[in-house]
């Protein structure tokens, strides 16, 4: 296993060989981001702008408009709620061609605490209109994902995971924005979930395995355009869902995946993930269990939408 | 400087009438503005109107995006599209929004109107060019409001760190925002040592003489390794008397007897 920030830095290093219009932005974090690598490599096209991310959005806007394709790079937390404005009115309403790059999503971000917690980064990004939201699953998938959001045209927003997480796809697997895969299959009850949490939930699916129950997995990496056909095929099939993100329970998948299922095949779902509350300090697997989102409370809500029972509060 | 003059003049006429017909916009600080983007866009700038895409254009971009009304004039007279399509301003489904729309008018570089993205914005296409190794060059103009937003203090950073000498910003000194005068919302001064102190170099200008406009730019286009901003002391509301220097015209649109005097006075 290898943490997905240095896939994350690899990729974009690699990318910066076979695509000279590629450039990348920093604001005074890429020994944290590992967008050190292609700075050292292709020190011309990178660009430290401090501590400074609205403009790193606005310059990385200009560069867009001139043909480049600037890769903005910063915390998640900063990109996304510091630099709304721009990331909406410089970036996503003219449309120009800028990848953004949140860094330390969700809970996990090197036990840094609340402040550097993004919760609620996928939910900004999916409102503001025209931009593509993407979360791998682990690290081949990352790598992937930054060669193709390169390629597709327009604004995309990347979920830069820090740390190790287990491996789930091999070079066999094709990542294709827009496009979910099934993991694991199953009829009982259907757990659909992105980054880091797809991992977590194959864990419950083999336990839910032993009380008998098949659970089919979904990663589900692109939030926006979500992948509606998908949604709807699980909800036919196994007729209960799980979903599960790193990322408060408002506004993420969560609230994609209901939106669907409320619209075309209402479905008793329920959601694990962040309870509209900015997290702490602690390490990943500390908070992964304090936070209620580690493998054994997907199980749980899989048992109880299974069960139609819709009150997960009955676990506190 | 007499066809300049006379240019700027058919620009404003524009303006009042683009806005008191669709009764939405901002002649104050697009009357202030007018005598700058006149001479960039009918002296200065090195742009094709029927190649509005041509790789090596000048760039410009009103930071001040509320001044749309000016741009859009000033785009038309110079061919970028028809005159005609000016009366469209300020409706349902007119290319020309209130503030500028990258997507919809040929000629606009950034979708300005949320102030203070506009330098940044001016920025990375500076870089762009030192980049590709060409040599257009960025111009951006910012409103005195306007540089109350934290970004454009990044943007100024930026500049003067990375010696983007192939951007000249230009200040719309005018003096008054949208709530009453700049010094009495939110002081500014002292306007030339800030940006010295960020590493530009500053130019001063009156902001309604040609001469002075056109002598700023070539100075800030010569001067290298640092970024120039002009700071043009203007008028807001400039050409029409009672409009002049007041917060009252930021955004009021004019009724029909205003529209009357108003165009007499610019017409005379």
């Amino acid at each position: 296993m290898v943490a997905m920030r240095e896939v994350f830095g690899k990729a974009l290093l690699e990318l910066g060989s076979i695509n000279e219009n590629v450039v990348v932005m920093d604001a005074d974090l890429g020994s944290s981001t590992k967008t050190t690598y292609f700075a050292q490599k292709f020190p011309d096209r990178f660009f430290q702008v401090g501590i400074a991310e609205q403009n790193m959005v606005g310059i990385a806007a200009g560069l867009a408009s001139c043909g480049k394709i600037p890769f903005a790079t910063t915390f998640a937390v900063f990109l996304t709620k510091r630099a709304a404005d721009q990331v909406s009115i410089s970036v996503a309403y003219p449309r120009f061609n800028v990848k953004l790059i949140g860094a330390y999503t969700g809970l996990f971000n090197g036990a840094t605490g609340a402040s550097h917690m993004a919760v609620e980064d996928m939910a900004i990004m999916r409102a503001i209109p025209g931009i593509v939201v993407i979360d791998p699953a682990d690290a081949e998938e990352m790598k992937q994902a930054v060669k193709e959001i390169s390629e597709y045209k327009g604004p995309v927003y990347l979920r830069e995971t820090r740390d190790e997480w287990p491996d789930i796809f091999n070079a066999d697997y094709k990542f294709s924005i827009g496009k979910s895969s099934v993991v694991l299959d199953g009829e009982d009850v259907t757990i659909i979930a992105c980054g880091v949490m797809t991992s977590e939930s194959i864990k419950a699916a083999e336990i839910l395995k032993k009380s008998k129950i098949n659970a089919r997995v979904i990663n589900m990496s692109t939030i926006k355009p979500i992948d509606t056909d998908m949604i709807i095929e699980c909800a036919s099939k196994t007729g209960a869902i799980v979903v599960a993100e790193n990322h408060n329970i408002y506004g993420g998948l969560g609230s994609a995946v209901a939106e669907v299922l409320a619209e075309n095949i209402p479905t008793p779902m329920l959601r694990i993930g962040i309870r509209d509350i900015l997290g702490e300090t602690g390490r990943n697997h500390e908070l992964l269990e304090k936070y209620e989102m580690s493998a054994e409370y997907i199980v749980g809500a899989a048992k109880r939408v299974i069960n139609n029972n819709k009150n997960l509060d009955s676990i506190y | 400087m007499e066809r300049l003059t006379k240019q700027a003049q058919t620009i404003r006429c524009h303006i009042l009438a683009m806005i008191t017909d669709a009764q939405v916009g901002h002649i104050g600080g697009s009357f202030s503005s007018a005598d700058i983007l006149t001479a960039l866009y009918f002296h200065i700038m090195r742009i094709d109107p029927l190649n509005p895409n041509w790789p090596d254009r000048d760039r410009f971009i009103l930071s001040k995006g509320h001044g749309a009304t000016l741009l859009y004039s000033a785009l038309a007279e110079r061919g970028f599209f028809s005159v005609d399509e000016l009366s469209t301003f300020g409706k349902l489904g007119s290319i020309l929004q209130v503030h500028p729309d990258r997507n919809k008018v040929p000629g606009v570089e950034a979708s300005t109107g949320a102030l203070g993205q506009g330098l940044s914005i001016g920025i990375g296409m500076a870089l762009a060019a030192k980049l590709d190794k060409k040599n257009y060059h960025t111009y951006v103009v910012l409103g005195d409001g306007e540089i109350q937003e934290g970004q454009v203090w990044e943007a100024a950073m930026f500049a003067s760190h990375f010696k983007v000498d192939n951007l000249t910003a230009i200040l719309d000194y005018n003096n008054v925002q949208l709530m009453g005068n700049v010094p009495d919302i939110m002081q500014i001064k002292p306007v030339k040592e800030k940006w010295e102190s960020f590493g530009w170099n500053t130019i001063e200008i009156n902001g309604h003489d040609f001469s002075q406009i056109i002598n700023a730019v070539n100075s800030a286009k010569m001067k290298k390794g640092v970024p120039t901003i002009i700071i043009a002391k203007t008028i807001k509301g400039k050409g029409v008397s009672f409009m002049q220097n007041t917060c009252e015209w930021h955004g009021k649109a004019p009724s029909n007897e205003e529209y009357k005097k108003a165009i007499r006075e610019l017409k005379a």
